[in-house]
């Protein structure tokens, strides 16, 4: 029902969603932000959920247009569904924001996040986790006689799966860049 | 830092720049106060008469006069303050004027470049510090950008829903050449908000408009904010429709008090016919107003009947806390303009009579005359004294501001206003302290006016060193103090919520108001007798330059009808008598 011809891609409003944004159910939506590539836009951003109690659950930010100064800041944040309208909301309306894309919403999407996992161990624990990373298609970035890097990507479902079969292989550390996305298609 | 390789007539220091800058923006005025990381940009005020400059005596004050001017005449208000303590000192009037959506640009110096970092004499994170209390803010590094960013500035604060920004300049920024950028010169800003409402939804409104039996406008300071027109536009719609209206404490002034179809101020301490009618009908049209605590009451109880449509240019407003049925996006003054061009197309078609029966209702509701407050020989009651101040000054060119508390609830009560941009008052934020320099800013605005700021003592004198402004800029601002030693709205809900324990709510060792007004070289009255009133006020109103009136008022009166905290709009309280026990323990959390 687009009364105002709200294109996929533009900053959308509950007022014009047919969802029902007064359902009480808690859901888990990935926004993309283009914002001007200046300093302190992202404080703001950052600032604006902490400041009204919104969550973050994952962050991610970088320049993606370089001569227009464009950055896109992925952002998965849980909430009711009035509380997401309000946070495209408050989002769309800060000045350095150009769009806001709700890639829940808007159509299917792909969601990658990177993994640095470090694994240490001896005999079997080790052939075991070298044979799950094979499996779950990660790479040996770092090797000694005792211990593993393996790099993954995947969306954070798969590297929350890897992560819990290496522990008890020994785990030792994980870094994890937190969730990039795309619409699928054009 | 930007050398200037080929010097032409528009190369000039960045302290130049920001002088030539606010000309062209038209500004006229600036409030502010020097200090160390600002001087260079004193040294070009100094040197020029183009643009005048009201010294203050706080930056507090500088932000608030800035308000007031900008909420009197509709333009943005600038402010000029240094770098730290300046920049701190403004953030209340930041944050004041981000909750009421006021248009002003603040510029703040800043340590050089070269120091930001390293805890720097008078050092602040201004830009960090400012950042959650402006609608934009930027940190200059470059004289090739800083014209370029004053213009784009003045264009955020002004467009779509209005509000603060500041501009925070290092020192070597100002001293640093580089060619001027004109105003016409800057690309557009892709900042740019929709002003037009969508045809539909105003289509869907109209033909709830055809319709509705019981239809109430609900209007705030959006209207103001959008400027004359649409007040003008409101006006049109509401004389021919006939439906009632009431307004927030922001709105007030949009639609005159003197007009059949206004029933007062709605909310916590607004009219009882306007809060029945909220609660009662079955068509709210909000116009330019934001469904705040002070209006709704307890929300699950808001307006239960009730179809809702919201005008408003900020999307993130629309089913914030209150859904709304028919959501129009965009300016209220091109908003009107449809509206009412679609509804006289359709043959201006209202339903008539559900409208009879709703007025008769209504009409029941006024005969309660709510504000009714019992009168006294001996004593000057607060409500007295601004029915006596409205009668005096009735018709006259007048501006009225206010402190926060008590007196302003009751001079949104028993005040009438006939025209927007007449009436300045903090209404999100509650700033006690807002009203003196606020009100020294719409005198230097309109400086044959009659500018009254009425206060309650306490907050008054939380920025009375703004009386040495007013003397030194001839601002002859009356200051009108409810004097009643008493935090007053504190005390109030001590008694009504706190079992009567006045914890720390009144005031001891109140100066002298007379003997201080004479301190500041500005005139001082003292009123205590009802019967005196009416000339003490005729002398505040003749005097030529400051006064400072300390009406001493009835110490205990509490301020009614109010809806108490957590309670819905028809369980309203109308005097001392309905007060017993009847707020319970959750309605204390609430604010």
């Amino acid at each position: 029902m687009s009364a105002l011809n709200i294109k996929k891609g533009s900053v959308s409003h509950s007022a014009y969603e047919l969802r029902d944004p007064y359902a009480e159910v808690i859901e888990s939506h990935t926004l993309a932000v283009i914002v001007a590539n200046e300093s302190g836009v992202l404080a703001r951003v950052i600032g604006l959920f902490s400041g009204r109690g919104y969550n973050i659950d994952s962050l991610t930010v970088a320049e993606v247009d370089h001569e227009g100064h464009r950055s896109r800041i992925t952002i998965v944040t849980r909430g009711t569904p009035q509380v997401i309208e309000q946070i495209k909301a408050q989002l769309g309306r800060l000045v350095p924001v150009h769009a806001v894309h709700d890639l829940t919403v808007e159509g299917p999407s792909v969601q990658r996040e990177l993994a640095l996992v470090k694994v240490s161990g001896k005999g079997e624990a080790r052939i075991e986790a070298l044979r799950l990373c094979e499996i779950f298609r990660a790479k040996v970035v770092d090797s000694t006689l005792e211990s593993f890097v393996f790099e993954m990507t995947g969306t954070p479902e798969k590297i929350d799966a890897f992560a819990d079969l290496m522990r008890p292989l020994g785990l030792c550390e994980i870094a994890r860049t937190g969730v990039a996305a795309l619409s699928r298609g054009v | 830092m930007t050398k200037a390789k080929d010097s032409t007539p528009n190369t000039m220091s960045g302290a130049k720049m920001i002088v030539k800058a606010l000309k062209d923006q038209g500004v006229e005025v600036v409030f502010g106060y020097p200090g160390g990381a600002v001087l260079p940009i004193y040294d070009e005020i100094f040197q020029q008469n183009d643009i005048r400059h009201v010294l203050v005596r706080h930056e507090q004050g500088a932000i608030h006069m800035a308000e007031g001017y900008a909420r009197s005449t509709g333009k943005p208000g600038v402010a000029l303050v240094t770098s730290g303590p300046g920049a701190t000192n403004a953030v209340t009037g930041l944050t004041d004027a981000l909750l009421d959506s006021i248009p002003i640009v603040v510029l703040s110096g800043q340590v050089p470049t070269f120091m930001i970092g390293t805890d720097g004499f008078q050092e602040a994170d201004t830009v960090g510090i400012t950042r959650p209390c402006t609608k934009m803010n930027w940190l200059v590094k470059d004289t090739e950008r800083l014209a370029e960013t004053i213009h784009t500035a003045f264009h955020v604060a002004t467009s779509g829903r209005p509000g603060p920004v500041l501009i925070d300049i290092p020192k070597d920024v100002q001293f640093a050449t580089s060619e001027y950028v004109t105003k016409e010169k800057v690309k557009p800003s892709h900042y740019q908000p929709k002003v037009k409402g969508d045809i539909d939804q105003i289509t869907r409104l109209v033909e709830m408009l055809e319709t509705a039996e019981r239809p109430i406008f609900y209007t705030g300071g959006g209207v103001i904010n959008s400027g004359p027109a649409a007040s003008q536009l409101l006006r049109e719609l509401v004389e021919a429709t006939g439906f009632p209206i009431t307004s927030t404490l922001m709105g007030l002034g949009a639609y005159p008090a003197s007009g059949k179809s206004w029933l007062g101020m709605l909310g916590m301490h607004g009219l009882y016919e306007a809060n029945l009618a909220m609660h009662g009908c079955d068509l709210m049209i909000n116009i330019g107003a934001r469904f705040d605590d002070r209006i709704t009451g307890r929300l699950s109880d808001f307006s239960p009947h009730s179809v809702k449509a919201h005008i408003d240019i900020d999307p993130s407003s629309i089913n914030k806390v209150v859904r709304v049925e028919v959501p129009i996006i965009g300016d209220v003054g091109h908003v009107l303009e449809d509206l009412l061009r679609i509804w006289k197309s359709r043959g201006r078609k209202v339903n008539k009579e559900g409208l009879g029966k709703w007025w008769a209702q209504i009409k029941e509701w006024q005969a309660v005359n709510c504000l009714d407050y019992k009168g006294s020989e001996k004593t000057i009651k607060p409500q007295y004294a601004l029915q006596r101040l409205e009668a005096l000054t009735k018709g006259m060119d007048r501006y009225i501001t206010t402190e926060v508390g008590q007196h302003q609830m009751w001079a949104a009560q028993f005040l009438g206003f006939e025209a927007p941009n007449r009436w300045m008052t903090s209404g999100g934020l509650g700033t006690m302290g807002y009203g003196l320099p606020a009100s020294i800013g719409v005198q230097i605005a309109h400086p044959e006016a009659l500018v009254i700021n009425v206060a309650g003592e306490a907050s008054w004198l939380m920025n009375m060193q703004e009386m040495g402004t007013a003397m030194q800029f001839r601002a002859p601002v009356k200051q009108f103090i409810l004097n009643n030693e008493r935090l007053g709205m504190v005390r109030q809900w001590q008694e009504l919520l706190h079992g009567e324990r006045y914890s720390h709510s009144w005031s001891e060792s109140l100066p002298d108001f007379v003997k201080l007004a004479e301190a500041f070289g500005c005139k001082g009255i003292k009123c205590s007798d009802p019967k005196d009133l009416d000339d003490a006020i005729m002398e505040m109103i003749r005097y030529d330059g400051p006064v400072i009136f300390d009406c001493l008022v009835e110490k205990h009166e509490n301020c009614f009808p109010m809806i108490p905290s957590g309670k819905p709009h028809n369980e309203m309280l109308l005097g001392e008598a309905e007060t017993q026990g009847v707020i319970k323990a959750g309605g204390a959390v609430l604010v």
